[in-house]
């Protein structure tokens, strides 16, 4: 459910995602998650519990990892946001999407989206992590499905793929 | 035409989940990514008390009311039940409540904001009544909550003769356990959304794991005849038995709302309502007694198991029953006898949580056996090798086991993989000194795949599997996907049977209106049950097209589409189902509890390495090996999945997650303040299978699901108990626990 601010007025806001440039005219307290999922239809951001606690909702902003349902929208003004929907390259798969399939890191598929982003982050500034730094990256992305063991598999194996 | 014949072999590989790339993609379709053209939002006011008549309901007259749709009870065209077993639990509460949060009243409106102030605005004045929490207050029955004696059901199972064995005891070991409710937390929230106009009637999509069980709810509810009533389920964001019965709650309130307001409704839950408003795993209380001669065997013995169902009764006669079949664990009793109950209190009603009862029993049990082992002066190892059931000989149901398994054997490899002895050995050395203190602890049990007794006969469940003119397959089933790997394996079983590759076989969407009736997607049953039918039904296809001239075997995939196609050109449609038919000389007295309880049973023994640091307070585990027999593996990577998921759910379940109660609400409806175990939590699982042979399930596959969920607890409650020496018998044992367990053990005398 939206859960926006709607105090003050709509105003317009411009922003990057996935590489193109977007204008959405929204609440200035409005969550980027809603601002994605509702204007822009980037649906593949998911909110599993709207208070930062579970990073269903991670994207990138700058090549931070944030979660969006903590995010207004305002402060995404004139960032780079990268979400799930940005990884693939056409019908080409990110080398941890591809990673996440092979080595079964997706199960029920709603965390995925964050996981992976989550990892992305990991790998950018880290290119061949070693299991527990793994494991204390994700620490703040919450599967209920894979104890996340084959998820810490698919990040190593997207690392070597990568290296 | 190509000559070359493709036979490829699916099933006991890894193929590439289904839906896999829809789900790392972020294409994947969940009920909260839908919308529709005029949809409105639909909200919940729901019982502040957890027991009352309500005397008003009045509405703030600063808001205008005109704008919202607003449904009580009274706009329940039909029964105000959500049908399930007993259809006790109302839609919407008339005149009275009997838990906090029970539903009361719906509201819906364009604006979720304006909703959301809406829902605090409605003032609900009520008469309180007193209200009971744990189930022994149910027992003293100082308040009757429900039916004459707030007992929901009772089950006695009884074997041999237990009061003989009393006099003939070496020993006689009695213990009490008890294990906390749990919450599914799967990661997407329950929602719905549902149409309605009066030539198609209600249409709903959900994430939920049960059409049919809706659509039976929205039936009765709504007074509509099937062919009026259509569900879908949409990608489901996790579910865990959560998604089993409170998602027929969920859309029946949007099909209100959908009707009253005459257009699309969304009912999304935020975190704090799915986690205080629906269900969770039951707790328990299990009392054992047990006989026991001087070399560790069991003579016999009584156990009591007691499982708290909430405010109504819904599935806790099923849930009981699993756990009752369950209590026994994986153990030869020539003398038993099983009581138990499910009784009522003022919380909202418990529900499905994987493993369905079994967890609760099967904990006690198998802490019940270190205890036996204790008192007998034998190890934890030694008692349970003495008393593993063996072929030939019979469960507490007087099932005799005619698989071929070998628990010794398990046992014996669970060990080794472990490297128990050494560990225990060394851990006995290192303990001696400095405030981390080590333990190993083992759990042994089994796991019933299908539905219990006669459950599968009465469910009939139908499978369809189609041949399309375009040369693919088909399935037609209501079992549904939400991560377990439901539309991998059942792909796999037909593509196997039809020697087509895998990437040939497709899924339909679960949908009612398209699919027949291939039963919940519980219990363990997919593989092994639904998998079956699957395979008969694919079989049909083959034969139908064999029979009939248009292929002969062995045939190319190319020649097979033609095959579908001239069939579709003649016959219109090439279809094949297959209904449940029971195996034959199968007996079950639902009367007595006696018989086979269930087809095929998995069976695991799973061992535990903790470390408790006592300065801190806290368990972690550090190593643990699942070693199990399910079957034939139908695909190494999901079952894999499966194992290590549950082993988490059950670490969580012993040591983090921990429902904090308050007059029968839960006080910690968030991820902040409930936790579950994160990356940095989980030491790698080290998990193995044997395959021992089955004829069950199609290609021999048994279930797997729920089986996980049996062993941790009392695998990490064992070796916490062999870390630090003192006795702990329930779940949650959280860092507050072994604190004062420690303070009071090793205090000066004075102090204690």
């Amino acid at each position: 459910m939206n859960h926006s601010s709607e105090h003050g007025d709509r105003c317009k806001l411009s922003f990057n995602v996935n590489g193109k440039s977007v204008e959405v005219c929204v609440f200035p307290m409005e969550r980027l998650l809603d601002v994605l999922r509702h204007e822009l239809e980037l649906t593949g951001t998911k909110e599993g519990c709207g208070e930062g606690e579970c990073g269903s909702c991670a994207v990138l902003m700058n090549g931070v990892l944030v979660n969006s349902c903590l995010i207004p929208a305002l402060q995404a003004a004139d960032s780079n946001v990268t979400t799930i929907e940005g990884l693939a390259d056409g019908p080409r798969l990110s080398a941890l999407q591809k990673a996440f399939l092979d080595c079964g890191g997706a199960q029920c598929g709603i965390c995925t989206p964050g996981m992976i982003l989550a990892s992305q982050q990991l790998l950018d500034k880290n290119p061949s992590p070693g299991t527990d730094e793994i494991r204390e990256a994700l620490a703040g992305n919450l599967c209920r499905c894979t104890g996340y063991m084959q998820i810490v598999e698919g990040v190593a194996q997207a690392a070597r793929v990568k290296s | 035409m190509s000559q070359e014949t493709v036979v490829q072999k699916s099933v006991g590989k890894s193929v590439p989940r289904k839906e896999g790339h829809d789900k790392v993609t972020g294409a994947a379709r969940y009920v909260d990514d839908m919308t529709l053209p005029g949809l409105i939002y639909g909200a919940t006011v729901r019982s502040q008390i957890p027991r009352g008549v309500i005397k008003t309901i009045s509405f703030d007259p600063s808001i205008d009311w005109t704008e919202f749709a607003i449904v009580t009870a009274r706009d329940i065209a039909g029964k105000n039940c959500i049908a399930l077993i007993g259809d006790d639990q109302p839609c919407l509460a008339d005149g009275r409540v009997n838990h906090p949060e029970e539903p009361i009243l719906l509201l819906a409106h364009e604006n979720p904001n304006l909703l959301r102030k809406a829902i605090s605005a409605v003032a609900i004045e009520y008469e309180p009544l007193p209200a009971i929490f744990t189930i022994e207050e149910s027992e003293e029955k100082s308040q009757v909550i429900w039916g004459a004696d707030n007992i929901f059901k009772t089950f006695l199972i009884n074997k041999g003769d237990v009061e003989s064995v009393w006099a003939k005891a070496d020993y006689i070991v009695e213990g009490e356990y008890r294990t906390g409710a749990q919450e599914q937390l799967y990661i997407e929230n329950n929602g719905m959304i549902a149409t309605f106009d009066r030539e198609h009637g209600i249409t709903v999509w959900g994430s939920l794991q049960c059409p049919y069980y809706v659509h039976k709810a929205l039936m009765a509810l709504c007074s509509l005849p099937e062919d009026k009533v259509r569900i879908v389920q949409m990608e489901t964001g996790g579910a865990f038995g959560g998604k089993e019965d409170y998602p027929s709650m969920i859309a029946a309130h949007a099909a209100l709302l959908a009707m009253k307001s005459e257009r699309p409704v969304k009912i999304i839950y935020d975190r704090m309502e799915d986690m205080t408003a629906t269900t969770k795993r039951h707790p328990s209380r299990t009392r054992h007694r047990t006989a026991v001669r001087k070399d560790g065997k069991i003579l016999g013995g009584e156990i009591e198991f007691t499982i708290d169902g909430g405010a109504y009764a819904t599935l806790s006669s099923v849930v009981l029953s699993r756990g009752t079949i369950h209590a026994g664990g994986p153990y030869e009793w020539p003398n038993i006898r099983i009581r138990s109950k499910a009784v009522a209190t003022n919380a909202p009603p418990h529900g499905a949580f994987r493993g369905f009862g079994a967890p609760q029993s099967l904990f006690a049990m198998e802490r019940h056996m270190d205890r036996i082992a204790q008192v007998v002066g034998l190890s934890p190892v030694e008692v349970r090798r003495r008393n593993f059931l063996k072929p030939g000989q019979s469960t507490t149901t007087e099932q005799v086991v005619r698989e071929e398994i070998d628990l010794e054997k398990l046992l014996e490899r669970a060990l080794q993989l472990s490297d128990y002895a050494n560990k225990k050995a060394r851990f006995a050395r290192e303990n001696e000194a400095g405030q981390i203190k080590r333990g190993v602890g083992i759990a042994a049990f089994l796991h019933g795949a299908g539905f219990t007794g006669s459950g599968e006969r009465y469910l009939a469940s139908v499978v369809g599997v189609e041949g399309c003119v375009d040369g693919t397959v088909r399935l037609l089933v209501s079992s549904t996907e939400f991560g377990q790997g439901t539309n991998t394996v059942l792909c796999q079983i037909a593509a196997e049977v039809l020697e087509l590759t895998y990437e040939n076989v497709h899924i339909a969407q679960p949908d009612t209106a398209q699919v027949p009736n291939s039963g919940p997607t519980v219990a363990s049953r997919t593989a092994m049950v639904v998998g079956n039918l699957v395979r008969s039904a694919a079989l049909g296809i083959k034969q139908t097209l064999i029979a009939g001239g248009k292929l002969s075997t062995p045939y190319s995939a190319e020649e097979f589409g033609d095959a579908c196609r001239k069939y579709v050109a003649e016959h219109g449609q090439l279809r094949s189902f297959a209904r449940y038919d029971p195996p034959p000389n199968v007996f079950w007295d639902d009367e007595n509890y006696r018989g086979e309880a269930y087809a095929a049973y998995a069976w695991a023994v799973y061992v535990a390495e903790v470390a408790v640091d006592l300065s801190t307070y806290s368990v972690t585990v550090e190593d643990f090996v699942a070693l199990q027999e399910v079957g034939k593996v139908l695909h190494p990577l999901l079952a894999k999945g499966q194992i290590v998921g549950g082993v988490a759910q059950g670490i969580g379940f012993a040591l983090y997650e921990k429902v904090v109660w308050q007059n029968g609400r839960m006080q910690n409806g968030q991820m902040t303040n409930y936790i579950m175990p994160t990356s940095a939590d989980m030491p790698s699982i080290r998990v193995y299978f044997e395959e021992m042979g089955n004829v069950h399930g199609a290609y021999g596959a048994k279930g797997i699901g729920e089986l996980p969920m049996d062993g941790p607890a009392p695998a990490i409650v064992n070796a916490t108990v062999d870390a630090v020496g003192i006795e702990f018998d329930f779940v949650p044992l959280m860092p507050e626990d072994i604190f004062e367990a420690v303070s009071q053990t090793f205090a000066p005398a004075g102090e204690r």
